[in-house]
């Protein structure tokens, strides 16, 4: 922006509202992160001393079949997540986009309220309703199916995941479809294509960096979940972070909890990058 | 109906009509089933005995119960206050302001926001146990710095982001025009910048104090035993058995988070309305 | 008669209680120019998506080609419309665009190619086919939008206010241009606008809204000259408006006893009822003339009444306007009355000044008599 002012043109005003969240960020975050990035070419000593020597052995190690299988599976399940998110939550963005104003906001509301639910208290509902003797269960038995186990597998993970990720695909896919001109759609079936064919032709092509972002917004924290494979999953239904909790809390191997951390931070920074040169190379498109 | 239906309102189109409904249910379904079930008067949960408040009575007993509440609710209180003007201010540095690095700086205020929440929890492990021990022995709430120091920092830089945005609607004529009318750098910020950011900082305390209060990951990392939220709690509750009470206490959590989020809703709504009709 | 290409009965558009089209009937002939005028939400435009099946009409049938449209798509009818915005599809190159509606028609390769570069040529646009949107100009989207509407060979073609948002320049050569094309296709326009010159400069017949009533279809110059009510005769062009009462209604003559003025008809009025009537005087239709004490009166018409279809008045401000200057008179009783003159001749004084006593004076058959 051209009306941005030079900060040594108004020092004052500058480090007035500069200094605190800059020193904060320093501190509170940037540090703490660096520290674990020094840990992960490092390796324990004894108990709690960690010799910080340069190796490379703990990411190595993540090189081990039982690690890969693990971020594997992890980047399946975020990619399905994401899948069925967006194939559930497309109709209901579309329908809430072209809704009147008053609808709207109901239905916003709708996807908006769960959305400030908390987290564990949406897993712990979703635990007792998927439960053995739980609801959905008793509904399959008196149209005399299951009891199927519901709970503790890797259904339930990707269940919970869709359940809990949802609302973080709609709300970014609103607003992209929202952002469309109308009449665009208009003259796609004015010139003869029908419904499905003006989405996959005009909608999704216009719209494809807003529905990528909500693709990437829903990816990122599906790929990081914790509370939900923990709760919901089965013992083979480990997620890198529960594998990396384990490592700090359980198992005490931080060094290489560190480095796996890592990893992790590396995917998501991946897929952010992925994304960002998408919607790069269709700015143009945009306008 | 759908043949009174204009080609592009698709709300009144059968077909996804009824996919709006599963998905409520879907949504809704475990939510409300939670609830009902803190009314049932069986320690089972299972099948429906009979109306009961004896949970809720069970959770205002429940002393550590409490206690996690009390914590979550201070420490989302104060995360929210300072997260609001640590925002507030980075957003207002980088709007107004160029200075060296400046990419470099705004990548990284965005990370909090992207950065896993496990790779976040676990560095703040790390940073109050080896860097800056936080001392066990402080009197309430100070004991919970460390929790509040957390949340400050995956909190303020949302917070950043929506104020930024709504400063970009900012027309740099009225802050003019208040200096031109003999207002100081800083009357211009207070009488001019601050009502516009307003409604942002009504959406940003909101989603702070959500953020706070839905925080399970990175309290559960910077949490001690003495130092429990009430997620935490749930979820050790939630580890060893699925009881009504802690249906009652979610009940409770709802209830207060929807009456939070109407709250904020209806002054948010209030603010926009009355600064449209100034305009 | 045949069978008109469009007939609308009874149309009505209803959001909630308000009514944006009321009660619409009107038929459209094949091959005609046919514009609908209106000031903004009026429901012309309500009515053009109507036509094109974007929107539903609450009430009453819309027939083209004498076919009932209700419950067909707007993609299965013989209709295309060019967009205010003109809706060309970004992510497509103009060749794309064009080519659009018969791709999806199962138009094969070759024919499609050839129609898409006959349409371009139609529109002056050879040679533009691999550019995107964004690399064109207000006026060159608008080109293909028409042209991507034109190759599908509609029966009718829908234009929503399609100079809008051109600049003046471009706006007038755009009028004879799209007059010309539409000789060529023969296919019927039917184009909304706000703008009456660019209504009465294109079309063969227009159709006046107003809050979503039709008030009058007629030719733009019956429109001018024999508007139906005060609304019409308001809305077109610039009007001087006498309301008063029909003191004298016979085959050959009529007069109206306005308040400080009499204006004489050399006609009789059909339909009066004995009402308020208005008499509609256009102001390029009256003449003026010095006014000196003890002077001459301007001539008028024999038979005239005493002291019909004269004024006096005093300047009271005017503005040059290059061709023609407009004088603002104040009649008797404060009554402000337009009047418009020819800059003729390039060396003619004025000869009219601020707060000069001048005469106002018309010929009989210059006022059109309005019941409503």
């Amino acid at each position: 922006m051209s009306t941005e002012q030079p900060w040594s043109r108004a020092k004052g005003p500058f480090a007035a509202v500069f200094t605190a969240p800059a020193l904060w960020l320093l501190f509170f975050f940037l540090v703490p992160l660096a520290i674990i990035w020094a840990y992960s070419f490092g390796t324990t000593q004894g108990l709690t001393d960690i010799d910080i020597n340069g190796t490379f052995s703990n990411y190595v190690r993540i090189a081990d079949p039982v690690y890969i299988e693990v971020f594997v599976k992890s980047l399946w399940y975020a990619a399905l997540t994401t899948f069925l998110c967006l194939v559930v939550g497309f109709p209901v963005a579309l329908a809430i986009t072209f809704s009147s104003d008053r609808q709207k906001v109901w239905l916003l509301l709708l996807i908006m309220l769960p959305f400030w639910t908390n987290l564990l208290v949406r897993t712990y509902a979703l635990m007792a309703v998927l439960r053995t003797e739980g609801f959905v269960n008793d509904m399959l038995g008196w149209v005399g199916l299951g009891p199927w186990p519901l709970l503790h597998n890797n259904f339930a993970v990707v269940f919970g995941l869709v359940y809990v990720n949802l609302p973080f695909l709609v709300l970014p896919l609103y607003s992209a479809l929202d952002r469309l001109d109308r009449s665009l759609l208009e003259a796609s079936l004015d010139l003869g294509a029908g419904h499905i064919r003006t989405i996959f032709e005009v909608v999704v092509p216009l719209a494809l960096p807003g529905i990528l972002s909500g693709l990437l917004i829903t990816f990122i924290p599906a790929l990081g979940s914790y509370l939900t494979p923990d709760l919901l999953g089965g013992p083979d239904s480990q997620m890198i972070a529960n594998v990396i909790e384990r490592q700090f809390k359980r198992a005490n191997d931080w060094p290489f909890g560190s480095a796996l951390s890592f990893i992790l931070m590396y995917l998501t920074f991946f897929a952010i990058a992925a994304q960002g040169l998408v919607a790069k190379r269709r700015k143009g498109l945009e306008q | 109906m759908s043949k009174k239906a204009a080609p592009l309102d698709y709300l009144s189109r059968w077909p996804l009509r009824l996919w709006l409904v599963l998905v409520a249910i879907f949504l809704y379904a475990p939510l409300l089933t939670l609830m009902a079930f803190s009314f049932n008067d069986s320690r089972r949960n299972i099948v429906w005995q009979g109306f009961t408040l004896d949970w809720y009575g069970a959770v205002f007993q429940d002393s550590d119960l409490l206690t996690a509440f009390g914590n979550s609710l201070t420490i989302a209180a104060i995360s929210t206050v300072v997260s609001l003007i640590l925002g507030a201010m980075v957003a207002v540095a980088c709007w107004r302001f160029r200075f060296p690095l400046k990419p470099a700086f705004e990548g990284a205020l965005a990370l909090p926001i992207v950065v896993p929440e496990i790779c976040m929890g676990v560095a703040m492990l790390v940073f109050f146990s080896r860097v800056m021990p936080w001392p066990d022995d402080l009197p309430w709430p100070f004991s919970l710095g460390a929790i509040i120091i957390a949340h400050i920092s995956f909190s303020f830089p949302f917070v950043a982001v929506i104020v930024r945005a709504r400063l970009a609607s900012f027309n740099r004529e009225l802050e003019e025009a208040a200096k031109d009318l003999g207002a100081s750098e800083w009357r211009a910020f207070m009488d001019v910048l601050v009502p516009h950011m307003k409604p942002a900082l009504i959406a940003g305390a909101l989603l702070a104090f959500t953020l706070s209060l839905d925080d399970f990951v990175i309290t559960f990392f910077t949490a001690g035993p003495d130092t429990v939220t009430f997620p935490v709690k749930v979820y050790s509750m939630v580890r060893f058995s699925v009881t009504p009470e802690v249906n009652a206490a979610s009940t409770l959590l709802i209830v207060v988070t929807v009456l939070l989020t109407a709250i904020g809703l209806k002054m948010q709504g209030k603010d926009v309305a009355k600064m449209e009709g100034g305009q | 008669m045949a069978e008109p290409l469009i007939r609308i009965e009874g149309v009505c558009k209803r959001f909630g209680d308000f009514a944006a089209v009321d009660n619409v009937d009107l038929a459209i002939e094949e091959g005609e120019f046919f514009a609908l005028l209106g000031p903004s939400g009026c429901g012309k435009t309500t009515l053009l998506r109507m036509l094109a099946g974007l929107e539903v009409p609450t009430e009453g049938r819309i027939l083209i080609d004498g076919k009932d449209m209700e419950g067909i798509p707007p993609n299965k009818r013989p209709v295309n419309m060019v967009f205010q915005s003109y809706a060309v599809f970004p992510h497509m190159t103009v060749e794309q665009n064009v080519g659009y509606g018969l791709r999806i028609d199962g138009v094969a390769k070759d024919e499609r190619a050839q129609r898409v570069q006959e349409a371009l040529g139609l529109v002056k646009l050879d040679g533009f086919e691999k550019r995107k949107p964004d690399q064109l100009s207000g006026g060159q989207r608008q080109r293909v939008a028409l042209a991507r509407a034109l190759v599908k060979r509609p029966r009718v073609l829908l234009l929503d206010e399609p100079l809008s948002a051109l600049d003046a320049k471009l706006r007038e050569a755009m009028r004879s241009e799209l007059a010309i094309i539409q000789d060529k296709v023969g296919v019927t326009f039917v184009m909304v606008t706000h703008d009456q010159d660019e209504a009465l400069a294109m079309a063969c017949r227009c159709g006046v809204m107003n809050k979503g009533v039709l008030q009058q279809v007629a030719t733009p110059s019956d429109l001018y000259e024999y508007p139906a009510n005060r609304f019409v005769a308001d809305f077109i062009g610039s009007v001087n408006l006498f309301e008063g009462k029909l003191v004298i209604d016979e085959t050959s003559q009529a007069l109206i006893e306005a308040d400080g003025a009499r204006v004489w008809v050399d006609h009789g009025v059909t339909g009066a009822t004995g009402g308020t009537v208005w008499a509609a005087l256009r102001p390029e239709k009256i003449e003026l003339s010095h006014r000196e004490e003890g002077g001459h009166r301007p001539p008028v018409a024999a038979g005239t009444p005493e002291g019909a279809n004269m004024l006096a008045g005093t300047v009271r401000h005017y503005s040059y306007l290059g061709s023609e200057t407009v004088y603002e008179i104040e009649a008797a009783g404060g009554r402000m009355i337009k009047v418009l003159r020819s800059n003729v001749r390039r060396y003619e004084d004025r000869g009219f000044d601020y707060d000069q006593p001048v005469w106002l004076s018309w010929s009989p058959q210059s006022p059109a008599v309005l019941l409503s």
